[in-house]
């Protein structure tokens, strides 16, 4: 070995190596971050056909009939087609977004930077689980083109619904295999981004990053990186039994004495529809956390930096992201209260649920003391902060009514349901990140976003949101069931109708004012103003680095961490905030 | 700045629908729906003054605390404050949940009185059947076999089984007023779910298993009874009724069916 030398490692030349298979994991994060930037178009795209056909079920579109000759034959889109746009846009936004972008990609551009390290522990393994995602979401959309279309089963895929074959409904068939597929490549895609995630935090941060140092982003993507090592593994097993009992007749899920639309089935027996359901939801409880912890983490950071305070109970924030964590495992029977499960153990899934709610709790008290006595800036990062905060307590609260088994008996699978889960896991966790791209944006490009069309869409974005999801608690209240393609048959749900109606109009011209960000984010590619490496006077690592960072992100230097990430406005100190690397000498409590 | 305005408004939207309840639950017509409102409301004003305190502080710290180009105050937090707010909630919460466990008590630890009526309940895409034991109190012999929709059999009732032959099978279900009623539920194909909004009930039916529910209905009058669990796209047209009878009208009911098998 030579000297310690700093030595710059230099990025692969060839346009192939550096922007397709990229070992980067700058690039990686990008890659990640467009996957689910498409995705969630097409999400959206989805929930709006949705939204026009609960509205309008006999209406005639003539471009609804060329897109789908059978489904929307006549122009006039069927029931079945409703319900395989729900299912592709519940599975596309859980797993192609959220899991995705808060996750991969803001953790995968953001994380080596910020704890020290030039690159994740594994990046030819990073390379295949981006890889791997995107042939998962290849497959995913296949579904729609083959013989009976996507699944109708729901991003929840009960069985027998979703196990007895295309005898329970059209896109039953290969739809439904190719959607088992997609999920089970995704599971091995999530399982490698994890390993990467664990490893390269518990083993590349740089000398003076302890863990009580972590901003808490990292806190958040490490915790999150757990939760889906522990919650794909079972996915991907329940996914590989449902898929064998669909093609090669076992009955995992399937029990004797069923009789499907006049067909006896004699080829199943033994099988149990509950244990799907535990399996499931042993994965998507953790998963809706999954989704929003890195939110969690990119708020406490935003508010933290543009209130220029310290985030208010550090070792609590990081405590209750831990018990989020290990709770998120004990409370996925809160999601079967009604399935026929045993009624006992409702009681302790209840009680569990509830303490979950106290670590949440304990951080929106933490995000409010740590605006409290703050010099507030109100850039559109911190706008969007703030709205996730807004967000998540009201999406949180729902949650105490859904929670208690008792209230469960009438909220289960309606409305309401729907109304909590968007509002929290949806756009809280969307709000997460739109903070994470105005904020991070100057690092990856060297330039600013432009900050009127970031309120302009931060303004229709928040009150958009709201008057299309809080609609729904009431719609819950009036018993309305979810996953109803249209409300003409349930003879109370006629008078619900207008209140249908303003949720659509709401969704259109919310969804009409994405476009703005759209707009923002590319022109600002090419015109943004220039960004300095540090444009927030921030204090982690990321922001030591020029801007965008160097292949190898320090440039051969190796950073040495001596203060706390939230060093803001600490007394004495020549500036109002200290960073990371700043000299041991300036005063700091940490 | 605005944010605060814009923060604080939509709380009071939405809060004024929760106090005007505009969109509401219909009354309750048991016993059971009676606890579930209070037990909903305690709940209610519970979250209402969180919701409400936790937005009004947000946008009260967005307008009193924006910058103005002097330094913040330097605080790592109060353990103090932690320990309360942490406790706080912690006994809130689990106080609520321990507040409704009556209820969920009363419909699925208790079991249904001995005298309850007992009627077979099987849902199938997309329509559902509601069987009545007759005279003899016994439910008799089915096969898928010899199910038959257009002959009238959708359960497939076996006629050599003389408890068979007095079983009543109907589209919509039928209930006196006042008598306890136990429904034994079937799924034949998927998992569906039976809601009666009015009798604050939902449970799924879930195929290979019998799940009992029972109930009493207190208030004459018809309801309607909508599936509440994904099963294929006749879901949201799988719909029947209950008819909460007097028991004059009940037996009336109970001796027609009889008279037409």
């Amino acid at each position: 070995m030579s000297a310690p030398v700093a030595h710059a490692h230099h990025a692969p030349q060839g346009w192939i190596r550096k922007y397709v298979f990229s070992l980067d994991h700058k690039v990686i994060g990008i890659q990640y971050y467009f996957l689910g930037l498409f995705s969630v178009f097409l999400g959206m795209s989805l929930s709006l056909l949705m939204r026009f056909h609960m509205v309008n079920p006999n209406v005639s579109v003539s471009w609804f009939a060329t897109l789908w000759p059978k489904a929307a034959a006549g122009g006039v889109m069927t029931p079945e087609l409703y319900l395989s746009l729900m299912t592709m846009h519940g599975t596309i936004m859980v797993f192609f977004v959220l899991t995705t972008v808060p996750q991969s990609g803001f953790g995968n551009y953001i994380l080596p930077i910020q704890i020290g390290a030039e690159d994740m522990a594994f990046p030819v393994l990073n390379m295949m689980s981006f890889w791997t995602t995107f042939i998962a979401l290849v497959v995913m959309v296949a579904a729609f083109f083959v013989q009976g279309g996507a699944p109708l089963s729901g991003w929840t895929a009960y069985p027998p619904l979703s196990g007895a074959g295309s005898l329970t409904g059209p896109g039953e068939g290969m739809g439904q295999n190719l959607w088992i597929i997609s999920i089970a490549i995704f599971c091995g895609a999530s399982l490698m981004g994890a390993i990467n995630f664990i490893a390269t935090t518990v083993d590349l941060r740089c000398k003076g990053m302890t863990m009580m140092r972590l901003p808490l982003t990292c806190w958040t993507w490490l915790v999150t990186a757990i939760l889906g090592l522990l919650g794909f593994a079972v996915l991907l097993s329940a996914g590989v039994l449902l898929l064998l009992d669909r093609t090669l007749g076992t009955s995992f899920f399937l029990p004797a004495g069923m009789m499907i639309s006049d067909t006896i089935i004699t080829a199943h027996k033994g099988g149990s529809p509950l244990l799907w359901q535990h399996l499931f939801w042993f994965f998507g409880h953790p998963e809706v956390y999954i989704a929003i912890l890195p939110g969690m983490g990119v708020t406490s950071q935003v508010l933290s930096t543009f209130a220029r305070k310290p985030i208010f109970g550090y070792k609590a924030m990081v405590y209750a992201i831990l018990s989020i964590g290990f709770l998120g495992f004990l409370v996925w029977g809160h999601h079967m209260f009604m399935s026929g499960m045993n009624p006992y153990s409702a009681m302790a899934f209840s009680i569990l649920t509830m303490c979950i709610g106290v670590p949440s709790a304990i951080k929106t008290f933490n995000w409010v003391g740590t605006l409290w006595n703050g010099k507030i800036h109100f850039d559109t990062a911190m706008m969007f902060a703030l709205g996730f905060v807004s967000l998540f307590v009201t999406g949180g609260v729902s949650g105490i009514f859904l929670g208690q088994p008792a209230l469960d008996l009438y909220f289960h699978d309606t409305y309401f349901v729907v109304g909590h889960f968007h509002m929290i896991m949806g756009v809280a966790a969307i709000f997460g990140m739109f903070a994470g791209t105005f904020y991070w944006f100057p690092k990856a490009t060297g330039r600013l976003m432009n900050e009127t069309l970031g309120k302009i869409h931060f303004y229709f974005t928040f009150i958009g949101v709201y008057a299309i999801f809080t609609p729904m608690h009431y719609l819950g209240l009036a018993g309305n069931p979810r996953r109803y393609s249209a409300f003409t048959d349930v003879e109370y749900l006629a008078g619900l109708i207008p209140v249908h109606q303003f949720m659509s109009w709401a969704a259109y011209i919310t969804a009409a004012a994405q476009i703005i960000f759209v707009i923002n984010l590319f022109w600002s590619m090419k015109k943004g103003a220039q960004a300095s490496a540090n444009p927030w006077n921030a204090t982690t690592l990321e922001w030591t680095v020029p801007s965008p960072p160097p292949f190898d992100n320090f440039a051969g230097v190796h950073p040495v961490v001596n203060h706390g990430p939230y060093e803001y406005s600490v007394p004495g100190a020549p500036k109002d905030f200290i960073m990371q690397t700043d000299p041991p000498g300036v005063p700091s409590e940490h | 700045m605005l944010l605060a305005p814009v923060i604080w408004v939509l709380t009071i939207i939405i809060s004024y629908f929760f106090v005007a309840k505009t969109w509401w639950f219909p009354p309750p017509i048991s016993a059971h729906g009676i606890a579930y409102d209070a037990q909903f409301m305690r709940t209610l004003v519970v979250v209402g003054i969180i919701f409400i305190l936790a937005q009004f502080a947000l946008g009260w710290a967005i307008v009193k605390f924006r910058s103005d180009g002097g330094r913040a105050a330097y605080s790592h937090g109060n353990n103090q404050l932690e320990t309360l707010w942490t406790s706080a909630t912690a006994l809130l919460f689990i106080g609520l949940v321990v507040m409704g466990t009556k209820i969920w008590a009363s419909v699925h630890f208790d079991e249904a009185p001995p005298d309850a009526i007992p009627i077979e309940v099987t849902s199938k895409q997309f329509a559902w059947s509601f069987r009545y034991p007759g005279p003899d109190g016994k439910f008799g012999r089915t096969d898928l076999k010899l199910v038959n929709d257009s002959a009238g059999n959708p359960l497939g009732l076996d006629d050599k089984d003389p408890a068979s032959k007095d079983d009543i099978v109907s589209a919509s279900l039928k209930v006196p007023v006042g008598k306890p009623i136990l429904l034994k539920m079937h799924s034949r194909d998927v998992i569906h779910n039976f809601f009666v909004r009015e009798l604050r009930l939902k449970q799924d039916i879930v195929p290979g298993m019998e799940i009992p529910l029972h109930f009493q209905a207190d208030t004459i009058g018809l309801y309607e009874v909508p599936c509440s669990e994904l099963c294929g796209l006749g879901h949201f047209q799988m719909r029947t009724t209950m008819q909460v009878m007097s028991e004059a009208d009940f037996q009336q009911w109970m001796q027609q069916q009889q008279a037409q098998k």
